[in-house]
């Protein structure tokens, strides 16, 4: 396993992490930008722009495009969140100059009127889907309370009312203000020839002009509270809790993510031992997620509304209690093999080392090899996860319910309890 | 790469694919006893006995089998088929002869301790209810009902009132009959000495005691219409009509017709249902195989005014295929093919599984080069000549929305 890294005159960064026993090659254009990017007139932009790439070139419509990707087999697709929009594609690794060669002509997308209108119904339909998903939109509500007016809280897929009201000369000045090429990078993983890799880069991405691109980082001020939002149709109540962390510079970010899965792993966690080994709950569990300048722990409760009450209660005791007393040595060295065991499993795969190694280089222009996140792991100590819940308090959180309840008590501290706010489902 | 096998005396069969590459090695078990085994009055019998089987096991309690499994790095899950009960993992290939004593007690020393049973249950009564709020996985669960003969269209999550009248003698009765080693298949993929884990597997399994269940019988396909009134924010179309089954000598024919209808961006039902008119998200066609009985299933979502419209477009593109395939359109299925089967080397839990479900199907396993000629042996004329005798027809239409919609075209 090699890592390799080239930048471009225009300032193209291009890092790739080679490894000749692989089977394929995987690579990615990951841009700089996502939802928080976007101003409230063009919410959702980045995504809707995410799938207008695919709609072709000046020269190149939409069925040969697609034709052209499926020609050379390759596995191919593109996702959008708050800080990132990612194209990429997993191929054979005969097909790598293909690949770039394509991928790099789609960078510098038409974006025609008559494909963004046949679109724009593609991308409502993509938010209708999700409003008829668990959790019914309560995710996004919840960002935007815990929020308050950060970026971060900007929605991804926007809403109906925002992709309809885009103009096709909003997004075309997003484009242009985005994508420059110091605001991207072209990340490879797998089988990779590296020196074809720069050269097809050069070739087909070296004419692309560079501008500055800038993003607006703040503090995150984040609020605490609830609501209740009632959908009489559900079957299920869910719950997400919203709860401030470390960002993904922060010393104690490898902490955290032991921390979320000793709390609320789905084998093996507290919260699996009080509520999913029981019965009590479909699902319950804590995840950790880091941005630039903010981080984020977000508990997540699916179960049956009568029990919703009681689990809320008992995951705010396990949060008090695991703040209290910490946990054992054995707790972390199990939680240890399991997210090391988990990181050589998936790095089996280019798909998701390309993934992995380009999002770290894009967040902080570093490489990380599966062993230096495996030795950073073994390095946390159970002072060290104290320390996480001291200065990000778990019960610090914004909640949000949705699901068939009219009411619910929020457990505040030991033996008293707040009524949720009522919101319009 | 040789695929290994060995069929010990009591049935219990072991088939294993060497992944040179990888650090990992992965399991799957299939055991024989899936939802079509769930008696009317006890549906979702299979799902509360996979449950339970986790709850103790040998030396081990819950919590102890859950930290060995933890302490061992596995990653571990369990799922529950119309057909099978499959229990899977995959760690370094270090541990796999520590693993392994674990799944024996599994599958042949059950503990059901009397006082989880309550919690066994709950568990599987929150998976039955959270499936009302996942509309997708609730029109297609109609549509296997009904298309599906008796008893293979059950859904493992069974109904309600099986659920609360399953008793632990229930669970043992079941897990005594149906787990057992004639029909249970192991399928081991990755990093792992071939004798090592022959002798191995034959000392945890070879003294596992034969039972006389045996799968229910076959039946034939149905045809079924139905519209599950819903207020929606989407109309959900499931449309299914029978193919050849995986162990028939025309499925990869009509496997090659799917591929043209829904394999890639470029496929017939993409581009006219998605990128020409815009009228949904995702639109996809898959085959799906019973032992006996093949099946296509298709499945979309919309909003009410344009569902009618959807479905139109669904129904006349799988009817089209019936006036045959392009050439191009084959050479990028097959292109696809081609790089599908090279990546699969990269994931050993997914190979585990696939070779297991191989021999269930076919009592053999297809290597990756075999499947690979049998795909490079299609031709236009060939997916033509089966789409003549066999063309898509005796549609099963499911919609989940406001509305139910006309089915216009192509129904007998």
């Amino acid at each position: 396993m090699e890592f390799l890294e080239a930048r471009l005159e225009n300032g193209l960064t291009i890092v790739a992490e080679c490894n000749p026993d692989a089977h394929s090659t995987a690579l990615a254009f990951c841009v700089n930008t996502g939802s928080r990017d976007e101003s409230k007139e063009i919410s959702g932009a980045s995504h809707f722009l995410e799938h207008m790439v695919f709609k072709g070139t000046e020269t190149c419509a939409v069925e040969e495009v697609n034709y052209r990707f499926d020609k050379l087999g390759a596995d191919y697709n593109a996702w959008t969140d708050k800080e990132h929009t990612v194209y990429y594609a997993v191929a054979l690794p005969e097909y790598q100059d293909d690949i770039i060669h394509l991928w790099a002509e789609l960078m510098r997308p038409a974006l025609r009127e008559e494909d963004f209108q046949t679109e724009k119904q593609v991308i409502i339909e993509e938010i209708r889907m999700y409003e008829d998903q668990p959790p019914f939109g309560a995710d996004e509500q919840c960002e935007q309370a815990y929020y308050g007016g950060h970026p971060l809280a900007n929605r991804v897929l926007g809403t109906a009312e925002s992709i309809e009201r885009l103009q096709v000369e909003a997004m075309r000045e997003y484009f242009q203000r985005r994508y420059s090429p110091e605001n991207m990078i072209l990340a490879a993983a797998g089988r990779v020839d590296f020196d074809s890799l720069v050269r097809t880069a050069q070739q087909g991405c070296g004419h692309w002009e560079r501008f500055q691109v800038e993003r607006l980082t703040k503090e995150v001020v984040s609020l605490q509270g609830s609501q209740l939002i009632q959908r009489p149709a559900a079957s299920q109540q869910y719950v997400i809790q919203l709860g401030n962390a470390p960002n993904m510079e922060h010393p104690l970010r490898y902490a955290v993510h032991l921390l979320v899965t000793l709390l609320g792993d789905s084998s093996g966690s507290r919260l699996y031992w009080e509520l999913l080994h029981p019965g009590l709950a479909e699902q319950a569990s804590t995840h950790y997620y880091e941005y630039a300048d903010a981080g984020l722990i977000m508990t997540w409760l699916c179960c049956d509304p009568e029990c919703t009450e009681d689990n809320v209660k008992v995951i705010s005791e396990e949060y008090q209690r695991a703040s209290a007393n910490g946990f054992t040595l054995e707790e972390l060295s199990r939680a240890k093999t399991k997210v090391n065991s988990r990181l050589v499993l998936a790095g089996e795969r280019p798909h998701n080392r390309m993934i992995g190694i380009g999002l770290d280089w894009i967040r902080q222009q570093k490489y990380r090899s599966i062993r230096d996140d495996i030795a950073a792991f073994d390095a946390v100590s159970l002072d060290d996860i104290s320390e996480v819940m001291r200065q990000f308090p778990l019960q610090d959180t914004y909640s949000v319910t949705v699901g068939p309840l009219d009411d619910l008590a929020w457990p505040t501290a030991p033996g008293s309890s707040q009524r949720a706010d009522v919101a319009e489902g | 790469m040789p695929i290994y096998q060995h069929i010990y005396e009591n049935g219990f069969t072991l088939v294993a694919e060497p992944m040179q590459s990888l650090e990992s090695v992965a399991f799957a078990f299939l055991v024989p006893l899936g939802s079509a085994y769930d008696s009317a009055s006890r549906a979702g019998l299979a799902n509360v006995v996979c449950e339970m089987t986790l709850r103790g096991c040998g030396e081990r309690d819950s919590r102890q089998f859950v930290m060995d499994l933890e302490g061992l790095g596995v990653e571990s899950g369990e799922s529950v088929s119309v057909s099978h009960t499959c229990f899977r993992g995959a760690m370094l290939s270090t541990h796999l002869a520590d693993v392994l004593p674990i799944y024996r007690d599994v599958l042949l020393h059950a503990r059901f301790p009397e006082d989880e049973l309550e919690a066994g249950r709950q568990v599987a009564v929150q998976e039955l209810r959270a499936v009302d709020d996942d509309l997708s996985q609730k029109v297609m669960m109609e549509l296997r009902r009904g298309h599906y003969p008796e008893p293979w269209g059950q859904s493992h999550q069974g109904d309600i009132d099986g659920l609360m009248g399953i008793t632990m003698e229930d669970v043992c009765s079941q897990y005594a009959g149906g787990y057992r080693p004639n029909g249970t298949i192991l399928g081991v993929a990755g990093q792992f000495d071939w004798d090592q884990l022959k002798d191995l597997v034959g000392e945890l399994f070879g003294e596992w005691q034969m039972s006389s269940w045996e799968e229910p019988a076959a039946g034939m396909l149905k045809v079924h219409h139905a519209h599950l009134a819903c207020e929606s924010n989407q109309t959900h179309i499931a449309v299914a009509y029978p193919s050849a089954p995986y162990s028939h000598e025309d499925y990869f024919q009509a496997w090659g017709s799917v591929g043209v209808l829904s394999g890639g961006s470029s496929s017939r039902l993409f581009m006219e249902v998605r990128e020409k008119r815009g009228l949904c998200y995702s639109v996809a066609a898959t085959s799906r195989s019973l032992k006996h009985c093949g099946s296509v299933f298709c499945h979309a979502g919309t909003r009410a005014d344009r569902a009618q419209e959807t479905l139109d477009v669904m129904l006349a593109e799988i009817v089209r295929l019936a006036a045959g395939i392009e050439a191009d359109e084959l050479d990028r299925l097959k292109a696809r093919m081609k790089s599908s089967l090279i990546m699969a080397q990269e994931s050993s839990m997914a190979r585990a599984a696939a070779i297991a479900k191989d021999w269930y199907y076919l009592n053999r396993v297809r290597t990756l080069e075999e499947i690979g000629q049998l795909v490079d042996a299609l031709t236009p004329e060939s997916i033509n000549a089966y789409l003549k005798k066999c063309p898509p027809k005796q549609f099963s239409v499911v919609t989940l929305g406001l509305e139910a919609l006309e089915v216009s075209v192509g129904v007998s």
